[in-house]
């Protein structure tokens, strides 16, 4: 959840070193700028006697140290070197310290150090660090508080932070081997399939080795003592025939089998992995949605997914079945007649190592295939739902133009994989047909010598010809392995992103609010942006409050608070006394309702859509709902009323319409707490009125939190709060904020000039 | 969402009596409108009644609207209707709604829109012009709604009872 790093053990250990006897060091935090905002990595340790800090020296001609320099502090002074070669100490004594604090701005934070008249010392960092330092001042401010008490608890190693920061970084990219490997886990509930699937493939490939072997007996035994003259017993060949026939029918009867029920695994993979990824998506915050492209993410649960399914019925079974024919030809091989087998296995290794280099070469143009394709994708997923805008700004040709060079990218990296592929395809080729080659040249000396009959030579001829064909599929593989690998890297990409709305253990499921809302001292940070600060704000059940502030006050910010889409960052936001983060998610939100400013209409009747919030509504509450917020006579209107489907985005419904579907659909589930945002913004003001009318049913007995841009559609609240910049400004009724004379009333008086001067033009 | 619809069909028996106002009369008057006579004595001429789920539950739930389209009563069952007004109702249904429900479909011209379609439809049969696959909606596995070019809906309430022929027709589509 946060990327606060643990105090490195060994780091701590070495850090001692640099302590007087009774020093404990307390908090550390690693400033990552210098003064003139370069990255430069440093260190500032407190302990219970002052503060140290570690810092390169400003001449020092390298400039790399950034990142690594902490672990060459490390790395030195195991060595034992004497450490400030090219570092400087200071330090402070606890007593000679009068204040530290840390300011921000622009997301690059200061950690100011000063005494009763002068500023000591001063470090810059990134948001990254953000939270060390916090906690390091707040440290030292415990410290000046309660002197020694607390100075003698060590810095906890596993200690985690209590804000809750934005950052959620997935764990480091493993090799895309690994990726591959993990989708074996997938595949656990049907083991016994597998097995199944694995000695099928045995069997199948066993029964295909055995012709080859009976061409051997057939040969030396009957077929050339024949010509050359001698009686031969004509019941063998019957015999031999019969084998080499029921051996290919088991073959095919084997080898359907296997490839059924490898490819019945298979789908069942990738179906669960798209299922978990899918799952694992609608657990992830609004957030993750707004920083992804959703023609990327799209593509990631089918596409990636279903050429991971491909790859495990096509590629992977050929792959595991060449690998067994292999290894037992090479078996018969070297049974029939070890020398002649070495030496028609020479070019194999040749062939290991090209597929070798091939490999590294392949996987970077995949890798950058698969991304130029997303990026595709993301053009067509962005233009589409986007078109009106596209058409109304006859931007055709510049979107054209984007998609052609996406499309180009994808024509380059896809020509430079060719390039590699092809040359490597034909090379193969050649090298099997040396290796024939070889086999032809040697055999025919050693049956010229009798060491062995041409019925070996035969057998062996077919046997490295298909030696050498399931080698070259094989090596095709090795494309379908990167690109599998790829795709499974991001789907997994997907899975291992941990949601930065966490769940709590063992969650509180509410029953029904009161809708008693307490805001105490909340403050949440966008990245490094501070959106909100100390915000204070305790709302009575069924109060209705309206928002009023300026565009980017942080009024949206507050709602998706309170429908815990984020998770504050400083402070706590209770409901009904507890706080929001120990309710279990799903439960929390069933008490919330929410009318947004355009309401999305999913594909499906007007009677599904109202009812999405309780899909098992019965009909007279859904005409009830729909009722309540005046929706009721114009779904009549349509063409099969509540029945009529909506089209994808609820297209041919008007605004107004839309809305007061949304709002049926919030009133369904009758909500505790009741959110309005911008509700009445994208309708015209008639449109408003009979909204304004919905809406006042629905507000009923409900905390009602609305934002609007109108005043007007907030007449009705019992009290406004005014927020500018992240703050409150203003709390109270209408008429006291007027009296005010502050933000509100100005405000107040653009409004009306507004609806005065539409009024008259 | 998609079966929704076969849930709510449990609901039936659980009515709700606030929306079912009896006592009111339902007359032709000579110019063949529909007269409604509500519990207060008021007269709404024209009216018109509006099926409220025509498609997922025809024969619960029908709104009376005035001319001007506000609904004057609400009905969630024809059956406890005094038979009269019930004939009447159903009578007036019966030309208002046009739903044809298709029984079988007896050829598709081409495999590419727009195509014509050929079937045969309580209603008796008839041919109509798909112009787009998009048209033909599943309400649920084997529910399908088939809008054609002129808007109108034709329904398939049960897959499964058509005859193989038609659902070889179909099998393309869904």
């Amino acid at each position: 959840m946060s990327e606060n790093r643990e105090f490195p053990v060994e780091f701590h250990a070495q850090i001692k070193g640099l302590l007087s006897e009774s020093e404990i060091p307390l908090a550390w935090f690693a400033p990552d700028l210098d003064s003139r905002l370069h990255f430069a990595c440093s260190l500032v340790v407190l302990t219970n006697r002052g503060l140290i800090s570690v810092q390169p020296r400003p001449q020092a001609k390298h400039h790399a140290f950034s990142r690594s320099f902490v672990s060459k502090l490390l790395r030195r002074s195991k060595k034992g070197d004497t450490p400030d070669s090219d570092r400087v100490f200071k330090t402070w004594l606890l007593t000679s310290i009068v204040s530290l604090r840390a300011t921000e701005h622009k997301g690059i934070g200061t950690l100011h150090l000063l005494d009763t008249s002068h500023l000591l010392c001063q470090w810059k960092f990134t948001a990254s660090q953000k939270n060390n330092a916090h906690r390091l001042v707040e440290r030292f401010l415990d410290l000046k508080e309660s002197d020694k008490e607390k100075a003698d608890a060590t810095l906890s190693l596993t200690e985690t932070t209590t804000g809750v920061l934005l950052d959620y970084a997935p764990a480091a990219a493993p090799p895309p081997a690994r990726s591959l490997f993990r989708l074996f886990k997938f595949a656990r509930p049907w083991t016994g399939m597998v097995i199944l699937g694995f000695l099928l493939s045995v069997g199948s490939i066993a029964a295909g080795l055995v012709p080859p072997y009976i061409t051997m007996p057939l040969l030396d035994k009957v077929l050339i003592p024949y010509q050359s003259g001698k009686t031969v017993d004509f019941h063998l060949v019957g015999w031999y025939l019969f084998g080499l026939a029921g051996a290919s029918l088991l073959a095919w009867l084997l080898g359907w089998a296997r490839t059924y029920v490898l490819a019945w695994v298979s789908e069942r993979v990738s179906a669960n992995l798209r299922t978990i990824t899918y799952t694992h998506l609608h657990r992830l915050s609004i957030e993750f949605f707004g920083e992804k492209r959703t023609g990327d993410l799209i593509s990631r649960v089918s596409t990636d997914s279903d050429r991971i399914c491909y790859f495990l019925s096509v590629h992977l079974m050929e792959f595991g079945s060449d690998v067994l024919m292999i290894i037992m030809t090479a078996g018969i091989l070297l049974s029939i007649n070890p020398f002649l087998a070495l030496v028609t296995l020479c070019p194999f290794p040749l062939i290991l190592w090209l597929t070798y280099r091939v490999r590294t070469i392949l996987r970077r143009g995949f890798s950058l295939g698969s991304r130029a394709w997303a990026d595709m994708t993301s053009v067509l997923a962005d233009t589409i739902p986007g078109i009106r805008v596209v058409k109304a700004f006859a931007q055709e040709q510049r979107e054209i133009g984007r998609f052609q060079e996406c499309n180009a990218r994808v024509l380059q990296a896809n020509d430079r994989i060719n390039t590699t592929w092809s040359f490597f395809g034909p090379m193969v080729t050649l090298l099997t047909d040396a290796g024939l080659l070889v086999v032809w040249i040697f055999g025919a000396w050693q049956v010229f010598h009798h060491h062995i009959t041409v019925g070996v030579l035969t057998a062996f001829l077919a046997y490295i010809g298909r030696f050498y064909a399931r080698l070259e599929a094989m090596i095709r593989m090795v494309a379908a392995v990167q690109r599998t690998a790829a795709s499974a890297h991001r789907v997994f990409e997907i899975i291992d992103r941990v949601p930065s709305v966490p769940e709590v253990v063992n969650p509180i499921i509410p029953g029904r609010f009161r809708g008693e809302i307490e805001f105490s001292q909340v403050g949440f940070r966008y990245g490094s942006r501070k959106v909100i600060d100390n915000v204070n704000l305790k709302i009575r059940p069924g109060e209705m409050i309206g928002l009023v502030g300026p565009t980017g006050a942080g009024k949206s910010t507050l709602i998706n608070l309170v429908c815990r889409f984020y998770d504050v960052s400083e402070g706590a936001l209770m409901v009904d006394g507890i706080d929001i983060r120990r309710f279990s998610i799903e439960g929390y939100r069933h008490n919330i309702g929410i009318v947004l400013q355009e309401s999305f209409l999913f594909y499906g009747t007007i009677a599904e859509n109202i009812a999405y919030g309780k899909p098992d509504a019965t009909r007279s509450e859904i005409i009830r709902a729909a009722r309540a917020a005046c929706a009721h006579e114009f779904i009549l209107r349509l063409p099969d009323g509540y029945d009529t489907l909506t089209g994808e985005r609820g297209q041919f419904l008007s605004g107004g319409e839309r809305q007061r579907i949304g709002i049926a659909r919030a009133l369904l589930i009758d909500p505790a707490i009741l959110i309005l945002d911008e509700a009445t913004s994208s309708v015209d003001v008639e449109t408003e009125k009979e909204i304004q009318r919905a809406l006042e049913n629905l507000v009923q007995g409900r905390t009602t939190i609305a934002i609007a841009h109108r005043l007007s559609t907030l007449r009705r609240a019992d009290r406004l709060v005014v927020i500018e910049r992240g703050h409150i400004i203003e709390v109270g009724r209408h008429a006291e904020l007027l009296e005010k004379q502050g933000s509100y009333a100005r405000l107040h008086r653009v409004n009306l000039e507004m609806a005065q001067s539409m009024a008259q033009g | 969402m998609k079966n929704f619809h076969e849930k709510n069909d449990e609901h039936h028996e659980k009515r709700d009596d606030v929306d079912l106002k009896e006592g009111f009369s339902l007359s032709r008057d000579s110019l063949g409108r529909l007269v409604l006579c509500d519990q207060e004595g008021r007269e709404h001429i024209d009216v018109k009644p509006i099926r409220i789920f025509p498609i997922s539950d025809p024969e619960h739930w029908v709104s009376i609207c005035d001319a001007d389209g506000n609904e004057v009563i609400c009905i969630e069952d024809l059956h406890h209707l005094p038979g009269r007004v019930r004939h009447i109702l159903s009578e007036e249904l019966g030309v208002r709604e046009f739903l044809p429900i298709i029984k079988k479909i007896m050829g598709i011209s081409s495999r590419f829109e727009p195509s014509e379609w050929q079937v045969e439809t309580d209603r008796g049969e008839t041919c109509f012009i798909l112009n787009d696959e998009d048209d033909i909606h599943r309400l649920s596995f084997y529910r399908i709604l088939i809008i054609d070019a002129y808007r109108i809906r034709y329904l398939i309430p049960d897959t499964r009872r058509l005859d193989s022929a038609s659902r070889r027709l179909l099998a393309h589509y869904i």
